[in-house]
């Protein structure tokens, strides 16, 4: 249960009181269904974090090698308009996103 | 539930093939004016029953077609995708549409610009319906998980459409578009496909931008289209496929002409079959007629070859520890800062983010967060999160064997028909087995194309799954042509 809470805090969540019992079994359900991953053994696989080492074309940037550099030059584009933008925002001076105070007195 | 005396109302209609439409529209004797507003009209009358739409861009979407019937008019040439009623699934922003993502923390956000695969349906000509409902997030595999309420499958509507792009399969099942959009990261748009009786397209990782498509787990998550048949579903994906700047994950590969490709015959192309994904808890009936399918293949001239895949098993604990990983991260973003609404009366920042996630996230959003935080969290990392990658690998690399010895690969889509809803809302680690069979592909970054493949004695759709190697779309929609044509007799 602790641990239930510990995680939530780490994901900015804040969990009812009635919604912690049913997220606790459910997540160890879960979990114990993920632990059939120790039947097998890995020792010596390097991880697969992403596709695009696994064939020719796959991951543009990663695959400079492969012929065909699409790496874009590197210069200063323009991205989303600000004024367009901020409007979308719960609370902004237009050039800022405001926020309730950071430090507790 | 359903319980009126009045007779049934049908919900399912085939829409017309695209080269229909689009000689009509090229001919002037259909108005692409016209067409949107008899979609509407449609939508009108069944949309809320299904709840399929969560959105209607009309205005946009006329000014599009009126474009369309301009340069029909002038004479001037024509996208190929010219006056063709699209619609959008809720997790690609579309430029001033409000954008959900079928969730409450999105609610009221209007995003500023087009997704990469929106802009380029449009640039063909495409007009663009509106938004279509979804899971939460594209967390789920039944649509259930939507804020919005859930999608009722037009076959039988105490069903689920599958998920998560529930909304995307039913609208095209419903003849409430002529094709859709929707997302696939651990089976998203193969297995609603599946359940509504339509074609879904898992393009290779990196075959269509991701730019404008709301994240979920980045290193799995795909666009691609749903269509009423194989060659349709083969053009839309040529309108979306392609380079952008926009994602660095976007292959450079020059993009075929899949509908002249999926034209080809199948005649001595080698076909694999996975008895893994035959054993226990695939449903008697799935079973006989994804048989029937393969038995088709070989008719048509394929040669048939079983195939080893037999870490399979593993696939499904590794997706939910890596996409749940990937989602703990990428949903950090919605903390009521720069879109959606925010938690009122916070006295601090900490609070206001608690709060504003509380409030907006659904129950199986939150499960998933937690999950993939607990997954990458200081002491457990190593067990989980890294151990899943280790296997990922492992999974991958079987398909890259059983690549190098057949040209595809037929399994069923998912174990059972559509299911009905709350069926199995009660149990998560249930509703993780739908993806059973969806997954793995999901994880090793190859393509695959879902087809119609006969159906349950009750009369619900059954799909089979084609996989094909990285960038070998081609093939997968060679192979679900001739299942559609077998299923045709």
């Amino acid at each position: 249960m602790e641990d239930v809470e510990r995680v939530a805090e780490l994901a900015h969540l804040e969990l009812k009181p009635e919604e912690t019992p049913a997220m606790l079994r459910d997540l160890n359900a879960i979990l114990d269904y993920v632990a059939q991953l120790n039947e097998l053994d890995t020792t010596g696989v390097t991880p697969l974090a992403q596709v695009s080492e696994l064939g020719s074309g796959l991951g543009s940037e990663l695959q400079e090698g492969a012929g065909v550099s699409v790496l874009r030059a590197d210069l200063p584009v323009p991205s989303l308009d600000r004024a367009a933008v901020m409007p979308q925002a719960p609370e902004t001076d237009g050039a800022f996103f405001k926020v309730p105070k950071v430090i507790e007195r | 539930m359903d319980s009126e005396d009045k007779p049934a109302e049908n919900y399912v209609e085939k829409p017309k093939t695209l080269a229909e439409l689009r000689a009509g529209i090229v001919a002037g004797t259909t108005k692409a004016t016209e067409l949107a507003a008899s979609y509407y009209e449609r939508i009108e009358k069944k949309n809320p029953r299904l709840n399929v739409y969560l959105c209607l861009t009309k205005e946009r979407a006329l000014e599009q077609a009126a474009k369309v019937d301009d340069a029909v008019a002038k004479g001037d040439p024509l996208g190929v995708l010219a006056g063709i009623p699209v619609g959008i699934k809720d997790v690609l922003v579309m430029r001033g549409a409000p954008a959900t993502a079928g969730s409450k923390i999105l609610q009221g956000y209007r995003p500023p610009y087009d997704a990469t695969a929106v802009s380029r349906l449009e640039a063909a000509g495409a007009v663009l319906l509106g938004k279509l409902n979804c899971d939460e997030f594209a967390m789920g595999s039944s649509t259930e998980n939507s804020a919005y309420g859930p999608v009722r499958n037009p076959i039988d509507t105490e069903r689920v459409p599958g998920g998560s792009s529930g909304g995307s399969a039913a609208a095209v099942a419903a003849n409430l578009a002529v094709a859709t959009l929707g997302s696939d990261t651990g089976g998203s748009i193969r297995q609603p496909a599946s359940f509504c009786g339509v074609v879904g397209v898992l393009p290779t990782y990196g075959r269509v931008s991701r730019y404008g498509l709301i994240a979920y787990a980045s290193s799995l998550d795909r666009v691609g289209p749903f269509a009423a048949n194989v060659r349709d579903a083969a053009t839309m994906l040529s309108v979306i496929a392609g380079h952008d700047p926009q994602d660095a994950t976007s292959s450079p590969a020059p993009v075929p002409d899949y509908a002249a490709e999926s034209d080809k015959p199948v005649k001595g192309l080698r076909i694999g079959v996975p008895a893994e994904y035959f054993a226990e808890g695939l449903d008697p009936e799935v079973r006989v007629a994804i048989e029937a399918g393969i038995a088709a293949l070989k008719a048509a001239g394929c040669a048939i070859k079983p195939v080893a895949l037999p870490n399979t098993r593993y696939a499904v604990p590794v997706y939910y520890l890596i996409a749940t990983a990937e989602a703990s991260a990428n949903l950090a973003r919605f903390d009521g800062v720069r879109y959606g609404p925010r938690s009122k009366d916070s006295a601090t920042l900490a609070d206001m983010y608690r709060h504003s996630r509380e409030e907006g996230f659904g129950a199986e959003v939150k499960r998933r967060i937690l999950l993939g935080t607990y997954a990458l969290s200081a002491g457990y990392y190593d067990a989980y999160y890294l151990k899943a990658q280790q296997v990922r690998r492992l999974l991958a690399e079987e398909y890259l064997r059983a690549f190098a010895e057949v040209d595809a690969i037929v399994t069923p889509t998912a174990p059972t028909a559509a299911f009905k809803l709350g069926e199995k809302t009660g149990d998560p680690l249930a509703m993780y087995l739908a993806d059973i069979y969806t997954v793995t592909a999901s994880l090793a970054g190859i393509c695959g194309v879902t087809v119609p493949c006969g159906a349950t004695k009750a009369g619900l759709p059954v799909g089979m799954q084609v996989l094909a190697a990285h960038l070998n779309e081609a093939a997968a929609f060679r192979v679900a042509r001739a299942v559609e044509a077998a299923g045709r007799i």
